[in-house]
C-alpha cells in the first residue's frame, strides 16, 4: 500500500491485469527470449512511464499538451548527443542527463508561464506550434542532431550485448542487454510509482480541483498557474527521463523515434484508451497499444491478403497493416464518447457496482 | 435609498443621434504595411522586394482561406476543431478527382478551358468538405458541446481517422498536381516578375474575405451569427435555431478549408495526406495571432505569417524555421489574446 501511495487498483480484474503485465515485464528476458520480444517489452516500459507523465497533465489537470514528445525528444537527444560526441562512458550519460533534464524543465516552465494562464484550448494550440517548430529545428540543425538521420551511438562497455555475465541462466544468457533492460524497467517503475505519489499528495488533490473547477480552486486561494506550471515541469522531467531511457534502449535518437507528431498521437491514444486520470491506465494503455502495434498488424496483413484474394474492393486497403491507426482512431473516438474513463475507469466502475449491490 | 448622483448627469440621448461607436482599432492593420516597409532597405533590391511581397500576400490569402473557417467556428461555437486540417486535405484530394481525369483541359493553353476545369474542381472540393463538415459536426462535435477537453480529443481522433482513410483510399504516395498551363509562369513588369497563380490566389482570397465580411455585417444571418457570438442564450431566447446556425457555419468553415486545400495543392503542385496535419500548425498560429474568432485578425495574421516566412526565408533561411513561433510570441507579448480579441472568452 505504501508503495502504491494508498491508491490501489480498486478492481480485482484490474489488479490481475496489472500484476500480469508487471510480472510479464519483470521476467520478460527469461520468459520471452529473442530480440523482438525484448524490444516490445522495453517499449512498453518506456511508454508506460511516458504516458503516465502525460496522464499527470491530461488526466489530473485537464490540460491538453501537444509538446510532450518535445520533452521526450530532448531527453533522447541529450543522451544521444552526449554519448556520440564524448564517447561511450558513464560520465557522458551523466552529462547528457545533467544537460537534458534541466533543459526540458526550463522549457516546460517557460511554456507554462507563458500560456497556462489562459484556457486549455490556447495551451493546446501553443504547445502544438512550439513542438512542431522544435521538430523542424531538430531535423535541420544537423551538425548537432544529425538531421533526419539522427544520431547512433555506442553504450558503455557494461551495457553492450557482448558483455556476458552468466552464460546460461535457466537456458537464457544474461548479458549487457539484459542489464540495460532492467535499468529501464526499474527506472520506469520508479517514475510511475513517483507519479502515483505525486497525484495522491495534497498537490495532486489541488490539481484535480483545478481540473474540476479552476475558478473555484482559485477562489479557495490556490495559485492555479503555479500548480499547473509545476505539474507541467514534473511531466516534462519524467518525459525527458523516459526519452533518455528510450535512447539507451535503441542506441539511437532521431526525429522519427523521439519527436514525431505520430508519437504524440500514440500517447494520446494510449492514455485515453487506458483511462485518463488513473496513472494505472498508462500501464494498461501502453501494454495494449504496443502489443497491438507489434502483433495485431500481422493479423491485419493476413486479413488484408485474404480480402485481396477474395477480390473485395476497398477492404484490402482498409485492412492494410499500415492502416491500423485508422481502426485505433475509431476506437479512440468511440472510447472518448462511450468510455471517457477508459479501460481502468470502466473496470473500477464495474467493481464498484458489484460491491455496492 | 439614495439616488446615484451620476444617473442624473447623463444627458438623455435623442433618438436621432447615432449610438456611440467603438473606436476603431487600426494599429494591427498597419502592422503588415510597416513590416513590409521595414524590410525594403534590408532586402535592398526593389524588384525582389515586390516579388517577395506579392508572394507573401498570395500565400497569406491562401492561409487565410484555410484559417477563416476555423476562427469562425471557434468564435461562434466555442469549438476548436483540431481536425480542421483534415478538411484541407480532403478538399485537395477531391480536386484531384476532377483535375486528373480532365488533364487534357488542364494542359490546354487556354485560360477559359483551364478555368472551366478549375471551377468545378473547387466547387467539388468545397461541396465534399462541406458535406464532411456536416457529418463531423453531427457525429463528433454535437455530443461534446461545451466540453473543451473532449472536443480536442474527439477532433484529434477525427483527424487521425480522416488521414488514415485518405491513405487507405488513395495510397501513401504523393500525387503530383500540375498547375493549369495558362496559370504557369509570370507577368514581367520591368524587372519585376509576378507569378500568375499568385495573382489568382490573391483575387480569390480577397473575394472570400470581402464575402465573409459582407455576410457578417450586412445580412440577417450575419447579424444572428454575430449576436450568437456575443450571447448565445439570448439569440436562442429570441426564437432562432442557434444549432442550425452553428451547423451552417461549421459547414461553410469546412468548405472554405476545402477551397484552401485545392488552392494550396495547386500552389505546391502536389497532394499528400499529411498536408492537413502540416497545415494545421500554420493555421493555428494564424488564428492565435489574429485573436480567436476574429475574421479581420485572421486576415492580418495570415498575411503577417506569410510575410515573415517569405522575407525571413530570403534574409535568414535558418531563422525562417522558427519565425512563425517568434512572430506569435512577439504578438502575444503585445496583445496576449491576439490582435483582435473578439469574445469575452
Amino acid at each position: 500500500m505504501m508503495l502504491l501511495s494508498g491508491d490501489p487498483p480498486r478492481s480485482r480484474l484490474l489488479s490481475v491485469l496489472l500484476i500480469a503485465i508487471v510480472l510479464g515485464l519483470a521476467l520478460a528476458p527469461l520468459l520471452f527470449p529473442g530480440a523482438k520480444a525484448l524490444n516490445v517489452a522495453t517499449k512498453i516500459c518506456i511508454f508506460a512511464a511516458l504516458v503516465a507523465s502525460y496522464d499527470l497533465l491530461l488526466g489530473y489537470t485537464g490540460t491538453v499538451s501537444f509538446a510532450h514528445t518535445m520533452f521526450y525528444g530532448i531527453g533522447s537527444y541529450a543522451i544521444a548527443i552526449a554519448l556520440y560526441s564524448l564517447g561511450p562512458s558513464w560520465s557522458a550519460i551523466a552529462i547528457g542527463l545533467v544537460i537534458g533534464l534541466p533543459l526540458a524543465a526550463l522549457l516546460a516552465l517557460a511554456i507554462g508561464l507563458f500560456s497556462l494562464r489562459v484556457e486549455a484550448i490556447f495551451f493546446a494550440m501553443i504547445t502544438l506550434a512550439v513542438a512542431s517548430a522544435f521538430l523542424v529545428l531538430a531535423s535541420q540543425l544537423s551538425w548537432l542532431t544529425g538531421g533526419e538521420d539522427g544520431r547512433s551511438f555506442q553504450l558503455p562497455e557494461l551495457l553492450r550485448p557482448g558483455t556476458v555475465f552468466v552464460k546460461n541462466f535457466f537456458g537464457v544468457p544474461l548479458n549487457g542487454r539484459t542489464l540495460t533492460y532492467y535499468i529501464i524497467f526499474i527506472g520506469c517503475a520508479a517514475m510511475i510509482l513517483g507519479l502515483l505519489r505525486v497525484v495522491n499528495s495534497p498537490f495532486g488533490r489541488v490539481l484535480q480541483a483545478v481540473r474540476e473547477n479552476r475558478f473555484r480552486a482559485e477562489a479557495l486561494g490556490y495559485r492555479t498557474v503555479f500548480h499547473l506550471t509545476y505539474a507541467n515541469v514534473l511531466a516534462a522531467l519524467v518525459a525527458a527521463s523516459a526519452g533518455a531511457l528510450n535512447a539507451m534502449a535503441l542506441r539511437y535518437a532521431g526525429p522519427d523515434t523521439s519527436l514525431s507528431f505520430a508519437i504524440m498521437l500514440d500517447i494520446l491514444l494510449m492514455v485515453v484508451i487506458g483511462g485518463m486520470g488513473t496513472i494505472y491506465g498508462a500501464i494498461i494503455g501502453a501494454a495494449i497499444f504496443i502489443l497491438a502495434q507489434n502483433y495485431l498488424q500481422a493479423l491485419m496483413g493476413l486479413a488484408s491478403n485474404a480480402a485481396a484474394e477474395a477480390g473485395l474492393p476497398l477492404l484490402p486497403g482498409l485492412l492494410h497493416p499500415d492502416r491500423w491507426l485508422l481502426w485505433l482512431g475509431l476506437l479512440f473516438i468511440a472510447s472518448v464518447y462511450f468510455f471517457p474513463t477508459g479501460i481502468v475507469g470502466r473496470l473500477r466502475q464495474t467493481a464498484h457496482h458489484a460491491t455496492t449491490r | 435609498m439614495t439616488i446615484v448622483p451620476h444617473m442624473t448627469d447623463v444627458p438623455a440621448q435623442s433618438a436621432s443621434e447615432p449610438l456611440p461607436k467603438q473606436p476603431r482599432d487600426l494599429l494591427p492593420l498597419l502592422l503588415p504595411v510597416l513590416l513590409a516597409l521595414a524590410m525594403l532597405p534590408l532586402i535592398g533590391s526593389g524588384s525582389t522586394w515586390i516579388t517577395l511581397t506579392v508572394a507573401s500576400l498570395a500565400m497569406g490569402m491562401m492561409i487565410f482561406i484555410m484559417a477563416s473557417g476555423l476562427t469562425l467556428v471557434f468564435g461562434l461555437m466555442d469549438v476548436l476543431n483540431f481536425g480542421h486540417g483534415a478538411f484541407i486535405a480532403v478538399g485537395a484530394y477531391v480536386a484531384t478527382l476532377v483535375l486528373l481525369p480532365l488533364a487534357s483541359w488542364v494542359q490546354a493553353d487556354s485560360l477559359w478551358l483551364n478555368l472551366a476545369v478549375l471551377a468545378p474542381a473547387a466547387l467539388a472540393a468545397m461541396a465534399v468538405s462541406g458535406a464532411l463538415g456536416l457529418v463531423v459536426e453531427r457525429v463528433l462535435i454535437l455530443p461534446v458541446y461545451g466540453q473543451h477537453l473532449k472536443q480536442i480529443l474527439m477532433t484529434t481522433g477525427g483527424l487521425i481517422v480522416a488521414e488514415q482513410a485518405l491513405y487507405a483510399l488513395w495510397g501513401p504516395q504523393i500525387i503530383p498536381l500540375p498547375l493549369p498551363t495558362s496559370l504557369r509562369g509570370s507577368f514581367i513588369l520591368g524587372d519585376v516578375a509576378i507569378a500568375k497563380y499568385r495573382l489568382l490566389a490573391m483575387g480569390v482570397g480577397l473575394a472570400v474575405f470581402v464575402g465573409i465580411q459582407l455576410v457578417l455585417t450586412r445580412s440577417k444571418i450575419g447579424l444572428l451569427i454575430r449576436a450568437g457570438v456575443e450571447n448565445r442564450e439570448m439569440v436562442e431566447a429570441l426564437g432562432y435555431h442557434i444549432k442550425r446556425l452553428f451547423l451552417g457555419v461549421f459547414m461553410v468553415g469546412s468548405a472554405l478549408a476545402g477551397l484552401g486545400g485545392i488552392m494550396w495543392a495547386l500552389y505546391r503542385e502536389q497532394v499528400h495526406a499529411s498536408m492537413g496535419n502540416d497545415l494545421t500548425v500554420l493555421v493555428f498560429i494564424v488564428v492565435i495571432i489574429g485573436g480567436l474568432g476574429s475574421i479581420g485578425g485572421c486576415f492580418i495574421g495570415a498575411i503577417l505569417v506569410a510575410m515573415v516566412a517569405n522575407y525571413g526565408g530570403f534574409l535568414l533561411p535558418k531563422l525562417a524555421l522558427v519565425s512563425n513561433i517568434l512572430l506569435m510570441v512577439a504578438i502575444l507579448m503585445w496583445r496576449p489574446r491576439g490582435l483582435y480579441a473578439v469574445t469575452s472568452r
